[in-house]
This record gives C-alpha cells, sequence and structure tokens, in this order.
C-alpha cells in the first residue's frame, strides 16, 4: 500500500529524515515510536505534502486502492509534474494499476488518492464549522475521483453516524473547526474527520496523547472500526503502550536521527516502554 | 481653494487614491445627504460593483440628530477606482455605525474614507472595515475622528482588518483622531494579515483543494460584516456579491 524508500528531506535547510525506508501492506497497522525531535511528524508532514517540507531524495509510492483502478486516473494530475515523472507516455500511470508517486501530487491530491493526516496539533479555523469542513472537503475528494457529490442530507446523515461512533457530540461539529475545543477533544474530532472522510490509509500523529482513560478508549475502537480493514492500512505514531493495547499493531519500529533504526513485532513497544530508547537507539 | 480643482497627494484624504483614474471623473458628483430626524432610526446600504473600468466616486454625507441612529453597510468591490466617502454629524446621544468590506483585486484601488464629527455629548460611533486584496490591488481605510470640545461620554470604536494574498497588493489603514473633549473613548485596532498557511495545509490535508480553502476562510473573514441588514433579499444580495468576488480572486 506504502512504500517508502530511502526518504530524506529538509526543513528549512536543516536534514531530518536521512534515507528513511518503510513498507506498509493493505490490511496492516505499523506503530512509529522515538524520541522527541526524531523526525515523527517530519515523516506524516512529509507524506502529507506540506510545504517547506522539501524532499531531497528517495520515492513513496502509494498504492492507493487496487479494488478502484478509476481513482488514478480520475485524479487531476498537475500536468507538469506528471510529464516528468512519466515521460510522454501517458499509458504508464495505468499499467501498474493504482500504484502513484505520491510526491508528484499535491496535498489535496494526496487526500484524494486516500491518505489521511491526524494532526499531533489540530490546527483552529475560526469561522469555519466542522460541518461544512468536513462537507466541503468530502466533496472536493469526490469530484477529483470522478464520483457524485453527497447531498445535504446524505452528508448529515455519514457525519451523525461517524460522530456517535467516537462518541462525539453533533453540537461539537457545528462549532468552528477545532476552535475552543479541549486538547482530548481536537483529537477526537480528527477521528471523526478521518471516519467521514474515509480514507485508506491513516497517518496518525500521536493521536492519543491528550486523550482521557475513557476517550482513549473510545479512539482505540473508533480507528479499528473504521480502518482494521483487509484494504486499509494505518500508521500509528505514538509515545505510549497503552494505545497499542486497544489498535494492536503488527509491526513496531523505532524512528531515532531520522531513520527507521529498528522494526519488530508488537512486543518491541513493551521493551521500549520497560528499557527506553538508549540502548536501541546506540546500537 | 477651488472646489474643482483635482486632489493632489498631499490632500491626506487623497493620499492613497488612484488620481489618474480619478482625473478622468473629475469633478465627482455633489454628496447625497442623508438626515435622520431626532429619535429616528435609519439603514443604508451601498453595494458599489461598478464595471472593472470604471471610476465610482460614492460621497456621502449623514447627519443624525439627536438620538438618532444610522447604520450603513458598504460592499466596496467594483471599478479601477471606487471610493466611498461618508461624513458624519452626530448629535447629542447619536449613533452611527458603518459596517464595510473591501474585496479587490488586479489593479483595482477601493477605498472607504470617513469623518465622524462627534458634535455634542454622549454620541456613539462604531466603524468595522474588512479588507481583502489579491494581485496588485489597494485598498484604504481612513477614518478621522473628530470630537468637539463639549463632546463629553463621546465612545468611539474603529476596527480595521485587511488581508493580503499576494505579496503585490497593498493595505493602508489610517485613522486620525482629533479630540477637544476630555471625557471620551475611542477605541482603534487595525491589523494587516495573511491567510494562515497552516490552515491552508490543514484542509488540504483533507482534500479541500486549495481554491475552496481559500474561499472559505476568506468568507469566514468577511463574515459578520452584513450580518445587521435586517432587510433578508438585500442581506443575501451582499453574501452573494462579496462571495462571487472572493471566489473570483482565487
Ligand atoms: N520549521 C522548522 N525549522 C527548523 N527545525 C524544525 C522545523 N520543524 C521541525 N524542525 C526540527 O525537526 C526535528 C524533527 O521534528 P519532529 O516534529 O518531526 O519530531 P517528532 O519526532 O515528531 O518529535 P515529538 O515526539 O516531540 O513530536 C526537530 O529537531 C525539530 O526541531
Ligand atoms: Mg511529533
Amino acid at each position: 500500500m506504502l512504500q517508502i524508500t530511502n526518504l530524506s528531506n529538509t526543513v528549512a535547510d536543516k536534514p531530518i529524515l536521512k534515507g528513511l525506508s518503510l513498507t506498509i501492506q493493505p490490511g496492516e497497522i505499523h506503530a512509529i515510536m522515538g524520541p522527541n525531535g526524531a523526525g515523527k511528524s517530519t515523516l506524516a508532514y512529509t507524506l502529507g505534502g506540506r510545504p517547506g517540507y522539501e524532499v531531497t531524495g528517495g520515492t513513496v509510492t502509494f498504492q492507493s486502492n487496487s479494488v478502484r483502478p478509476e481513482l488514478v486516473e480520475g485524479l487531476s494530475f498537475s500536468g507538469d509534474k506528471r510529464e516528468e515523472k512519466d515521460g510522454a507516455s501517458t499509458g504508464s500511470a495505468r499499467t501498474d494499476v493504482g500504484a502513484i508517486d505520491l510526491l508528484a501530487l499535491d496535498p489535496h491530491e494526496r487526500a484524494a488518492a486516500g491518505l489521511f493526516l491526524g494532526f499531533q496539533y489540530p490546527v483552529e479555523i475560526p469561522g469555519v464549522s466542522n460541518l461544512q469542513f468536513l462537507r466541503e472537503s468530502l466533496n472536493s475528494q469526490r469530484k477529483a475521483r470522478g464520483e457524485a457529490p453527497l447531498s445535504g442530507g446524505e452528508f448529515i446523515k455519514l457525519a451523525k453516524e461517524k460522530a456517535a461512533l467516537l462518541g462525539m457530540d453533533m453540537d461539537m461539529l457545528k462549532r468552528p473547526v477545532n476552535v475552543g475545543f479541549s486538547g482530548g477533544e481536537k483529537k477526537r474530532n480528527e477521528m471523526v474527520q478521518m471516519g467521514i472522510l474515509d480514507p485508506k490509509l491513516a497517518i496518525l500523529d500521536e493521536t492519543d496523547s491528550g486523550l482521557d482513560i475513557d476517550a482513549l478508549r473510545i479512539v482505540g475502537a473508533g480507528i479499528n472500526a473504521i480502518m482494521r480493514k483487509p484494504d486499509k492500512a494505518v500508521l500509528l505514531i505514538t509515545h505510549y503502550q497503552r494505545l497499542l493495547d486497544y489498535v494492536k499493531p503488527d509491526f513496531v519500529h523505532v524512528l531515532a536521527g531520522g531513520r527507521i533504526v529498528k522494526s519488530g513485532g508488537p512486543e518491541l513497544a513493551l521493551e521500549l516502554e520497560r528499557e527506553g530508547y538508549a540502548e536501541v537507539v546506540a546500537a | 481653494m477651488n472646489a474643482l480643482a483635482l486632489p493632489t497627494r498631499r490632500d491626506e484624504a487623497w493620499r492613497y487614491s488612484d488620481l489618474d483614474a480619478l482625473a478622468t471623473a473629475w469633478p465627482a458628483a455633489a454628496p447625497e445627504l442623508i438626515i435622520v430626524r431626532a429619535g429616528d432610526s435609519a439603514a443604508h446600504v451601498l453595494l458599489q460593483d461598478a464595471p472593472d473600468d470604471a471610476v465610482a466616486i460614492r460621497d456621502y454625507r449623514v447627519e443624525i440628530a439627536a438620538g438618532g441612529s444610522c447604520g450603513f453597510h458598504v460592499l466596496n468591490i467594483g471599478g479601477k477606482l471606487g471610493r466611498v466617502t461618508i461624513s458624519v454629524t452626530l448629535g447629542e446621544g447619536a449613533h452611527f455605525a458603518l459596517h464595510g468590506a473591501i474585496i479587490g483585486g488586479c489593479e483595482q484601488t477601493l477605498e472607504i474614507v470617513t469623518t465622524v464629527h462627534h458634535a455634542a455629548p454622549g454620541a456613539t460611533s462604531e466603524q468595522v472595515v474588512r479588507s481583502v486584496l489579491a494581485g496588485r490591488a489597494t485598498g484604504n481605510y481612513l477614518g478621522k475622528i473628530a470630537v468637539a470640545r463639549d463632546a463629553q461620554k463621546t465612545d468611539a470604536s474603529q476596527s480595521v482588518k485587511a488581508m493580503l494574498l499576494d505579496r503585490t497588493a497593498t493595505a493602508n489603514a489610517k485613522p486620525e483622531l482629533e479630540i477637544y473633549a476630555d471625557d471620551v473613548k475611542c477605541a482603534h485596532g487595525a491589523t494587516v494579515g495573511e491567510l494562515d498557511k497552516s490552515a491552508l495545509f490543514y484542509m488540504a490535508s483533507r482534500g479541500l483543494d486549495p481554491a475552496t480553502a481559500q474561499t472559505l476562510l476568506l468568507r469566514a473573514f468577511v463574515a459578520g460584516v452584513f450580518d445587521g441588514i435586517a432587510d433578508d433579499a438585500k442581506r443575501e444580495r451582499f453574501e452573494a456579491a462579496a462571495l462571487a468576488k472572493l471566489e473570483a480572486l482565487a
């Protein structure tokens, strides 16, 4: 589903990711742990295409959807970028069904291709209601994929269902995006958004931090309900084992110094919790 | 001074204007007079959406007698030069409120120039102006507040915010206070900003295309300016015109 090969980048001219490689298959849940400042959020932002996160090397291939290859054709590639990558042959993008050069897409095109970023610090947008924001976002994605927009009624039904799944009051969805939300409410709202947008691959950056004990359980169950599917995958960035008790990872990786320095099964998270990073990072 | 002489840059009220464009339409028509009698209340709206190459000069004199009030809503979006000047004189305990939006692109110069004379005690005035400027557009707000010697308990406020979509756009906000009374409250705030980049990325990460994201943020920025228009049909006309202009800038 996602193949990151030797990815390097700079942020404000400072190298952060230094040849990071990681492969995620459909149906898998991967956890990334690592010391503060290791580059975890940088990885998430770079995959999302945040301006200022300059890719200096490596490739990222996204198997956006093997089930719906029309998605790739429906995507609006910005022409010149695609020419650079594909040369003159328009057929080449289609030969590998659903495989996209993720880095060639603009951020909103990556979302339409099925990528979702759960932010470590969700952004407040005064004056724009959650519902309006999400409806416009979803329909913008659908348009890019050549799908019909959802009507107001259909959208509200979907929003209600996902809000209920995450135990969020519909009144909060009428409020401006994240404005005045508590830290935990913002994280819960990220998951409501994920439920509504129904991505293929979710990269969740410290979705657990700020959640109280009950919220953690609800959010964990929500992630499972939305993303635990054979054709979806999750990359969880976290500092703590507790989220992994609810969302059981298939693989755990340690990111340090801009690379994956160690990978293992779920037991690696327990080991890190006991021993800390010193040994892994030094090795 | 010859009333028909073309203003110059040295003229404070014309300092940031487009005098070349003005020359083609000079002399401007005499001001429109709005008189609000004692205790009455009045509402005025102006949707200045002249064609692209036009010069539109709209000049008002508003006289509000004791205890009267007047609300003025302005949407200034049209013309090569679009200039709205309002000169207000407030009687005792009178109230004036201006809610204005300037939305410009290309080479437009759009201005709102006000003078509010607090001529008698206890009058209040409130001015809220939001500007969105793209391309090489210039948006100006010049607001003078003059408080007469015996106009105690005057309460005047100005809130001016501008949003620049391009480095080549310009916003000028110039308050001017001329106060001869001592028991007076004058609040003034002016900011110039750009679209929040982290909000734009957050929106893009949800799949919103850049033009829609920009329009949503700008709508939120000018939202509220026209809330006070009591007539639903009029309010909707202003909101629709503002939205269409914002969409044209995206
Ligand atoms: N705009 C910037 N300018 C300079 N350095 C930056 C910038 N943004 C991030 N960095 C640096 O990049 C490094 C990686 O930051 P990042 O946010 O990816 O870390 P992280 O692994 O997510 O840490 P945490 O666990 O604290 O969330 C840090 O050293 C940080 O200071
Ligand atoms: Mg981080």
